[in-house]
């Protein structure tokens, strides 16, 4: 859309400043702050200079957060994308039925963090869960507190069961905003079901995709209470994600300068790959001429 | 021609047959691994503790109220809903209010740095919340607003208003322009215009946008536990800590977890319809 050029457009974006600066700016610029600096305690600080970064840098610890994080990460895109396009594929297109789905498909979205974290422990339970009681039952031993493989399943399961939702809603909207003369078309030169999705539904679902996996990388990258109630990081460290070390190490040790430096190299891979998503996005919008 | 028609038909339909059948079977076992885990939670919830750890059952025996007695009879318990409800209504207001304007100047003029300005809003949108942690818990004590529920209510805008903008920037960009100016020419001012005319147009908008205030406010935990500790303690901090304190009691867990369910799934219902279409415009 063509825009007018007005600068007085500032008075009505100031509002969201002023608020953005105080619940966002200030408390980076804190974190910044303590990031060059050391502490003995009493408020007295040192400069450090990029010493943390260093540490953080050098740390093994971090790379094996980072390296868990990704592979989390990795695997949750992984099953949630296609699965969740799938899901919407499968959806009711109208009618009573659709809107069924949508809110028992929505429910997972809506339930506090903790209590999604509480749900997965309870159910991994085997003496009082029906997972872990029914793999019990067929020999095997659910122990996510003490196996992190079982760990591991358990996380990945409690993210889909939690998030897969966000996914299948949004393929959902990208399929019903295809106009019906597309898929005529398709049926008068036969295209197999395949080449339907594959030449109409894919290409039509491409952007609402990217914002999919966009808000999903995002997410999952960010990810804190589930895992958190559900194995504490454990066993060991096998589950502790970026967040979950990130807290360890500035809420439970107290330790400023280096969990500063370690969030802020966190906030720049993140600024990094949005920056990446949303050049992707914005082009895709003047291409389309939306 | 016939024979080909006449052939033609019966696969189709043959095939077709099937197709729909595992459609259902595929949704249906969806939804049900969407339902199982909420179910057993229910389930719980109606059961005494001895009850739980005593044996495995598939549904309560006994089925009891007494957990929701404790948490409805418990100013302890029951204030925590009334907490978290406070600081979510209030944080989207204050998410709406203020992202209303700035959604009209995105979608309506180019002014200097308007496109940095909306990545870096969206920016904040991805921040983790376990990066802001500690310095909100200094922000706000220093400034006397901690443990109150604008403390929490002011944290969340941190993700929602960036949120709020984006979702309400793609409806207003639906609305056709001459329409503000045809107001201007009546003699509209701007104040007049944009609450009369402009906001009931993009109504399901607001919706959608108050949708997801409610909800990434409702469910967020970190931030909301790290900014109170007594007056206005959300109910799920106060999950946690029981957990802890009290020596697990199931049934009382659950029935804290299923009331946490119920607010969510009301607000779930009234906005249905307008889900789809919000997620339509692909903005999330």
């Amino acid at each position: 859309m063509d825009k007018v050029q007005n600068n007085k457009a500032w008075f009505l974006v100031l509002p969201v400043l002023v608020l953005v600066a105080f619940s966002a700016v200030i408390p980076l610029m804190t974190v910044v702050n303590y990031s060059v600096q050391d502490t003995f305690g009493n408020n007295v600080f040192f400069w450090e200079g990029l010493g943390w970064f260093k540490d953080v840098l050098t740390s093994d610890r971090v790379h094996a957060a980072f390296g868990r994080q990704l592979a989390f990460s990795g695997i949750i895109l992984a099953i949630q994308i296609p699965l969740g396009i799938a899901i919407a594929i499968c959806m009711p297109k109208r009618g009573f039925w659709a809107s069924v789905c949508l809110v028992l498909m929505a429910l997972p979205l809506l339930i506090p963090w903790n209590v999604v974290g509480t749900i997965w422990q309870i159910l991994g339970r085997s003496d009082i869960g029906l997972v872990g009681y029914a793999l019990d039952q067929i020999g095997i031993t659910w122990n996510y507190a003490r196996n992190p493989v079982h760990a591991w399943v358990t996380v990945v399961i409690m993210d889909v069961w939690h998030w897969t939702s966000l996914v299948a809603l949004l393929a959902y909207a990208g399929l019903q905003s295809i106009p019906q003369a597309y898929y005529q078309a398709a049926k008068i030169d036969q295209a197999s079901r395949w080449k339907v999705f594959r030449y109409i539904e894919l290409p039509k679902m491409q952007g609402v995709l990217l914002i999919a996996i966009l808000l999903r990388f995002m997410d999952s990258f960010m990810i804190y209470t589930e895992p958190f109630v559900v194995t504490g990081g454990g066993p060991g460290s096998a589950t502790s994600f970026l967040s979950i070390d990130l807290v360890k190490m500035a809420l439970g040790q107290f330790d400023l300068g280096p969990a500063a430096a370690f969030s802020i190299m966190y906030f720049l891979v993140i600024l990094l790959v949005s920056w990446v998503f949303y050049t992707v996005m914005t082009n895709l919008d003047k291409t389309e001429g939306r | 021609m016939a024979v080909t028609t006449d052939t033609y038909m019966p696969t189709r339909r043959r095939i077709a047959m099937p197709r729909v059948k595992a459609r259902h079977v595929v949704m249906v076992i969806y939804l049900l691994f969407m339902l199982i885990p909420i179910y057993w939670l229910v389930k719980m919830s109606f059961q005494t503790n001895r009850e739980i750890l005593g044996g495995f059952t598939l549904w309560p025996h006994n089925p009891t109220l007494n957990n929701y007695r404790v948490i409805l009879t418990d100013a302890s318990w029951y204030m925590g809903y009334v907490n978290s409800i406070t600081y979510v209504v209030m944080n989207t207001v204050l998410s709406l209010a203020v992202a209303l304007p700035a959604a009209y100047a995105f979608s309506r003029y180019r002014f200097l740095g308007d496109k940095h300005l909306f990545f870096w809003l969206l920016t904040n949108r991805m921040a983790p919340p376990a990066v802001f942690a500690l310095p909100f818990f200094q922000l706000y004590s220093s400034v006397g607003l901690f443990d109150t529920h604008i403390a929490v209510a002011l944290a969340h805008t941190l993700f929602n208003v960036p949120l709020a903008v984006w979702i309400l920037e793609g409806f207003m960009r639906g609305v056709p322009k001459e329409i503000d100016e045809t107001a201007y020419i009546d003699g509209y001012s701007f104040p007049r215009f944009f609450i009369r005319i402009f906001m009931p147009l993009i109504a399901s908008g607001i919706g959608v946008a108050a949708f997801f205030c409610f909800m990434f406010s409702w469910v967020e935990l970190l931030l909301s536990r790290t900014l109170t500790a007594v007056a206005a303690q959300p109910i799920a901090s106060i999950m946690t800590r029981t957990v802890s304190a009290s020596g697990l009691d199931w049934g009382v867990l659950c029935a804290a977890g299923v009331l946490t369910i119920i607010p969510g799934a009301l607000v779930i219902y009234f906005v249905r319809n307008y889900i789809a279409k919000g997620f339509a415009l692909g903005r999330v």
